[in-house]
């Protein structure tokens, strides 16, 4: 073991860990904890915080925290942040998958298909959440022009469109059994593969500029017009008349539900998470070597913009 | 040239540029959610007419292609297990639609319960559906304590109304 002198920059992402880790526990207790202390100890450990603040605290805690952890790696060799995902990320799933499938009772109509929304659920503020991501990504990488945006932004619209994409397979294999069918143009279905196709536009595109920073630049510009259908998507179901039904609350889910639907949701968030740190590293390589020709650079950095 | 490679606007007029770029992308966005969020959009563009939109349309909905949505009303359900001759009325708060059905409804379907169809009106006045959708409400509800819930109990409470009462719009 040998003591490394640590660098400004260290000690600062060090800072930032502590504080996403942090904030991540605090979504995970406020969401999840106090469910199953409520559920099966029957102790109160919600520190009487009512339950609409709870619900936000657990949500813009996973969000945030997540966001500082992805800004926090270096995208470097070490790989320890993703190991350290993937394992909370399966413990999470496990424990969901556990619940959803054997604990929780079949709702009352719905039977055994209604199941299907412990992962339908996650998987759409997963996939909201990792476009997110690409949005933050795409206003930090136009403001501070640093090549760690534009890779984190690739991984976060590829992992978004991915989930969106088992997004809408899931919820076809809800739809038929329950709509009666598998698809339909329904305003929040729309809008939804709107946005995916949007998304995996600007994934083309960054395919068809060979020029780095020209690729940063467009991508970035078309991720924040794109990111409008995110509101859209979410408020469709109240703007128009639509076949999906409304967006639900802890109020119109029974108890018994909500510790599947929330430990899966916490368990997407850290494997979105850990995919998106591996893509971007692999971004990160290959940004690495178009820019490692010098004599190229420069002239390409002359006429870029 | 190790900063050059770090960060592709490095320089003052570069930032310059990409941060009018943020800039006019944020202007296009909100210009964009503005004209789709307050804009009327949602009156134009119509999902399905309810029971009352139907009526008020006129002559107009007849022959039409159409998407009608509303509540299946209680007791109206007439032939539910044959495969064809399905019918029951569907209604809104202020108007009610006679509709004719074929081919097996979802098992979802009852009485009470939100449905989309889709056909048109004709002028004997009910709607021919060729395509029945259910719709259900956002109330994901565990069985009261202590009902059992084998398989049997429950196919018949699927197909029952029974604790729809606090569920119904």
């Amino acid at each position: 073991m040998t003591e490394v002198a640590m660098t400004p920059t260290q000690t600062r992402s060090n800072l930032g860990r502590a504080i996403a880790i942090a904030l991540l526990c605090i979504a995970v207790y406020i969401g999840l904890v106090v469910t199953l202390a409520d559920e099966y100890l029957h102790a109160d450990l919600s520190l009487g915080l009512p339950l609409a603040v709870r619900t936000l605290i657990a949500v813009f805690g996973g969000l945030i925290g997540a966001i500082i952890f992805l800004a926090g790696d270096d995208l470097g060799g070490s790989l320890s942040n993703v190991k350290l995902l993937f394992g909370i990320a399966v413990c999470f799933l496990v424990l969901g998958t556990y619940f959803g499938l054997f604990v929780a009772p079949p709702e009352r109509f719905m039977g055994e298909v209604q199941r299907i929304m412990y992962v339908h659920v996650p998987t759409a503020w997963n996939g909201l959440l990792a476009l997110t991501f690409a949005f933050a990504c795409a206003i930090l990488f136009l403001f501070k022009g640093d090549w760690k945006w534009d890779a984190l932004m690739e991984g976060s619209i590829e992992v978004g469109v991915v989930l969106g994409f088992l997004l809408c397979c899931q919820g076809a294999i809800w739809a038929k059994p329950t709509w009666g069918v598998w698809w339909d143009w329904d305003p929040r279905l729309t809008t939804t593969a709107v946005l995916i196709f949007a998304f995996l536009g600007i994934l083309a595109l960054r395919k068809f500029v060979d020029d780095p920073v020209k690729r940063g630049i467009w991508s970035s510009v078309a991720t924040i017009i794109a990111y409008v259908d995110v509101p859209i998507v979410y408020f469709s179901v109240r703007w128009w008349n639509s076949l999906h039904q409304l967006q639900s609350n802890p109020n119109t889910v029974s108890e018994p539900f909500w510790i599947p639907l929330r430990a899966n949701a916490f368990g997407i968030l850290f494997l979105m998470t850990a995919f998106i740190l591996l893509r971007a590293r692999v971004s990160k390589l290959r940004l690495e070597n178009e820019l490692a020709p010098p004599p190229l650079l420069e002239a390409e950095l002359g006429e870029a913009v | 040239m190790s900063n050059v490679a770090s960060n592709p606007t490095a320089s003052a007029a570069m930032r310059r540029q990409t941060r009018l770029f943020m800039v006019g992308a944020f202007a296009v966005a909100a210009i964009a959610f503005m004209v789709i969020a307050a804009g009327g959009i949602n009156k134009n563009l119509v999902y399905y007419w309810t029971p009352t939109d139907l009526h008020a349309a006129g002559d107009k909905a007849y022959g039409a292609s159409i998407r009608l949505g509303g509540m299946v009303v209680p007791g109206s359900i007439r032939n539910r297990s044959g495969v064809s001759g399905l019918e029951f009325d569907v209604k809104d708060a202020t108007g009610m639609v006679h509709v004719k059905s074929n081919g097996v409804p979802p098992q979802m379907f009852r009485e009470n319960i939100g449905v989309v169809v889709e056909g048109t009106m004709t002028r004997a006045g009910y709607f021919q559906c060729n395509r029945l959708m259910v719709s259900h409400n956002n109330q994901y509800k565990a069985p009261k304590a202590g009902h059992p819930m084998n398989k049997e109990e429950l196919k018949k409470l699927m197909q029952s109304t029974e604790g729809l009462s606090d569920s119904s719009k």
